[in-house]
């Protein structure tokens, strides 16, 4: 028992001095994004919602998360993508989002989930900055898995709101 | 073998409070000239529990300052002494003190000693103690320059002092905390040891104490054995200290390693100054007392029992489980899915109960308040207090302590004439304020009238108008006068008084109550006294709602805040400015808001006579608020949409409905925010629809 725990352990901490961490990844718009798996609550189908009145539009609106009240973004919208209808493969992602001072649960809706990668994160690398584009703030880092690219997201800034 | 007394600290505090409460209550029963013995009795033991408990604990402070207190009233028990009515209000000065010195030493601070200080010279004169007291109150006055002595102290116990539950260990500790501690075991009297017997006391000790304490401190540490011990304090004299303190060093030395339990001794002295400091950093938060309740047993018991009934429910649930599907399955389901909601909501009540406190929790501080207020303003008082056992959600009564003790204060101070006005108006020259607290459906009613002068409304109106409030043209009825009393700034009071009349007063008072989802109404008849009426619900947790339609999104209107809900007669309606629709309702004209336009949804019903509209009352403003329709009326339980988002303009939060979606609960103050509608503190945009509506 103690060697089974002292294997994984030591599997752990081998990976954690690589600076490997797993990620989850999703679709948005044919790209594949990656948030930490660790922050990754649950995956949700799309349901019904209760709308917030006069929130900005990437504000889907709040669900009722086993008793707890939670904000679900829509991150098309947010990266200021053009929506699309939700579909079956439609889902929701919560998350857990530490702050400076506290932490919240919020869910993003993405167009279908993806797989698990193994990342090293020096792998990553910073986003090229001649990118005018807006969304490349929400973004931590690039990394190649196999002949994809995967970015993965600062879901602190994404989900700054 | 020693124990850490840090764990029964918190005990120790809450019955001092405890105790200090109950000495507050019977002071203020006692009227000198006629003081019943057993009153004084329980003021006697409730301050010696004091004392004897924080000698124990080392809080030398209290027990000092609580044995002086003591001895006044040994005396005025044995009738030694007349109870006179200053005695009362120094004792009453000296409940206070402690209070103050207990929570300092609660909150592990340093105690301000100056007023223990000073009430002390004050009970010593009248005890008319000695010199060495009034010297020992200037060496703690001054304890810059402390004057060390060396006392020679022989303790002697007799063989039986073990079995009276005494240790001399802690004694001896607590003596070497009073300054530098030589200390001298003899043994010479243990027997055989086959004749010796483990219960008996055979050691005894001679200390030498180098203090900047007096003979007193040192006696009240043996306080407990006089009777079972040889005990001789003697003077060595500062001097010699020094001297005496080399001479004994070399067969101290020797005696504590002959003496194992002296040893033992040596070690409890040297690990006490840091078993101290690891006592200070086991911080309990100042916010300690409140965290904890009392439940009484039979909350607990029915909440055991609700449980019991649960358990049945589920399993005869399971068992139906595990049946095969037929109609008298489904019947039987049925029955005991009514069995279950039935003990949720029973089972919800009783853990709501458990909040719940009576409210003589806040009202048990009037009385000392409106002794010490009249006392100063020179009024003749008389408080009532009437349904102390109403209970009221911990929350809510934490909250409602502070704007009670306001209006109470308000009502002596303006309320109440003074006795020359009141025999001169033909009253009673004592003046009656009542607290009444009782429940009304989902509500609970606390009432703080007075039979004084009532508010002047002439007066208030000049001020309001002075203050620009209101204008001279303004033809308010009595009531809107008085309303007027909770706008911000306002103050009648010609004087500012440290009672009251600083005016951040009842504007505060009613935003307190607001935010508790409640309401303060004022009611007043001139020269019969006034009634302010303090609404609130019973607890926060849940809310009393409205659900009601807009578009296709449900929302919640507080039912506290509706005043009716009607069907739109549109021939009463009028079109002021551009976009402002108002009502005329009897004589009000209400303006109608739109929930639809400002939460910004589409689809909904837009032509007036084919909605509803449920009339709001907040900030004493009345609004309509055009809905779709109305469905139930149902008890939500309020969740905080901040928790994990953000605070929503116009609501105040969010709830889960049985289908298991969330609905928003509507803020009504923040709506009108929201809707641009000024609020009644600027009333022109109200004023000027009127205006508007008269010339047409």
């Amino acid at each position: 028992m103690i060697s089974a725990h002292s294997e994984v352990d030591s599997k752990i901490m081998l990976e954690q001095a690589q600076g490997v961490k797993q990620f989850l990844t999703f679709f948005m718009a044919d790209e594949e994004y990656g948030v930490d798996i660790l922050t990754v609550q649950e995956i949700r189908s799309w349901e019904e919602i209760t709308e917030i009145p006069n929130a900005p539009d990437y504000l889907k609106g709040v669900i009722n998360l086993r008793g707890t009240i939670v904000p679900i973004l829509d991150l098309r919208l947010r990266f200021g993508l053009s929506a699309i209808d939700y579909g079956p493969l439609t889902v929701v992602i919560v998350v857990k989002v530490y702050f400076e001072q506290n932490s919240k649960i919020m869910g993003v809706v993405v167009d279908a989930v993806s797989d698990v990668y193994s990342i090293a994160e020096h792998d990553a690398k910073t986003v090229p900055n001649f990118t005018d584009s807006e969304n490349s703030e929400f973004v931590a880092g690039l990394v190649n898995v196999g002949e994809k690219m995967v970015a993965l997201l600062d879901l602190k800034k994404t989900m700054d709101i | 073998m020693s124990i850490d007394l840090s764990q029964f600290f918190e005990v120790f505090f809450e019955e001092s409070f405890e105790g200090l409460d109950a000495m507050e209550a019977e002071l203020l029963n006692l009227v000198p000239g006629e003081e019943d013995l057993e009153t004084i009795n329980t003021i006697f033991r409730a301050a010696h529990s004091i004392k004897g408990g924080s000698g124990t604990f080392g809080f030398n402070s209290v027990s000092d300052f609580t044995h002086v207190l003591e001895t006044l009233l040994d005396q005025i028990r044995e009738g030694k002494r007349e109870l006179t009515a200053e005695h009362v209000n120094l004792l009453l000065k000296a409940v206070d003190c402690l209070r103050a010195l207990l929570s300092a030493l609660q909150a592990e601070q340093d105690p301000n000693l100056e007023d223990a200080i000073a009430l002390r010279i004050k009970f010593e004169e009248i005890l008319g103690v000695n010199q060495s007291g009034a010297t020992k109150v200037a060496a703690e006055k001054q304890p810059a320059q402390p004057e060390f002595n060396t006392y020679q102290i022989d303790f002697k116990p007799h063989h039986h002092l073990f079995k009276t539950g005494n240790e001399p260990l802690y004694m001896i500790s607590e003596l070497a905390e009073l300054g530098d501690l030589e200390t001298l075991a003899f043994h010479n009297e243990l027997p055989d040891i086959t004749d010796l017997s483990a219960d008996d006391c055979f050691l005894s000790w001679r200390f030498f104490l180098n203090t900047v304490k007096d003979e007193s401190a040192i006696r009240e540490i043996f306080e407990w054995v006089e009777d079972d011990a040889d005990i001789s304090i003697t003077l060595c004299g500062g001097l010699f200290a020094e001297q005496q303190q080399a001479t004994i060093e070399e067969p101290a030395v020797e005696n504590i390693e002959s003496s194992p339990e002296v040893a033992e001794v040596a070690e409890v002295v040297a690990v006490n100054p840091s078993k101290k400091a690891a006592t200070a950093k086991v911080t309990t938060p100042a916010a300690a007392e409140s965290t904890s309740i009392r439940v009484g047993i039979d909350k607990v018991d029915s909440l055991i029992n609700m449980v019991g009934e649960l358990v049945i429910t589920q399993a005869m649930l399971s068992q139906i489980g595990e049946q095969e599907i037929t109609e008298t399955t489904i019947a039987s389901l049925q029955e005991g899915l009514a069995q279950l909601a039935h003990n949720t909501r029973d089972l919800q009540e009783s853990v709501m109960r458990i909040r719940m406190l009576p409210i003589s929790f806040v009202f048990s501080r009037f009385p000392r308040l409106v002794r010490d207020i009249s006392q100063k303003l020179n009024k003749q008082v008389e408080l009532k207090l009437l349904g102390e056992q109403t209970e009221l959600d911990k929350t809510v009564m934490e909250k409602i302590s502070d704007p009670m003790v306001h209006l109470v204060r308000n009502s002596l101070d303006h309320g109440l004439e003074t006795v020359e006005q009141r025999i001169a108006a033909g009253k009673d020259p004592v003046g009656k304020v009542t607290l009444n607290a009782f429940h009304q459906g989902g509500n609970i009613v606390i009432e703080i009238m007075d039979d004084g002068q009532g508010l002047n409304t002439e007066k208030i109106k000049k001020k309001a108008i002075a203050n620009g409030l209101v204008t001279e043209a303004d033809e308010l009825d009595a009531d809107e006068i008085n309303e007027l009393i909770f706008m911000p700034g306002f103050s009648t009071a010609d004087e500012v008084s440290d009672i009251s009349g600083r005016g951040v007063g009842m504007d505060v008072v009613r935003r307190n109550i607001q935010s508790l989802n409640g309401s303060v109404e004022v009611s007043s008849a001139a020269g019969v006294g006034s009634t302010f009426t303090i609404r609130l619900p019973l607890t926060l947790a849940i809310l009393d709602g409205q659900l009601v339609r807009v578009a296709k999104h449900t929302y919640i209107i507080p039912l506290i805040s509706i005043v009716e809900s009607l069907q739109i007669d549109i021939s009463k309606v009028s079109r002021v400015g551009k976009d402002l629709d108002v009502l005329r309702l009897r004589d009000e004209y209400i303006p109608i808001l739109r929930l639809y336009t400002i939460f910004n949804h589409q689809g909904a019903i837009e032509t007036l006579d084919k909605t509803l509209l449920v009339v709001v009352e907040s900030d004493n403003q009345k609004i309509g608020l055009l809905v779709d329709d109305l469905l139930s009326q149902q008890q939500v339980v309020i969740k905080s949409l901040e928790a994990n988002y953000q605070k929503v303009d116009g609501v105040s939060g969010a709830t889960i409905l049985g289908d298991g979606r969330v609905s928003l609960i509507v803020d009504i103050s923040g709506l009108i925010k929201l809707s641009g509608l000024r609020k009644p503190g600027s009333q022109e945009l109200i004023i000027e629809s009127k205006a508007s509506l008269e010339a047409s």
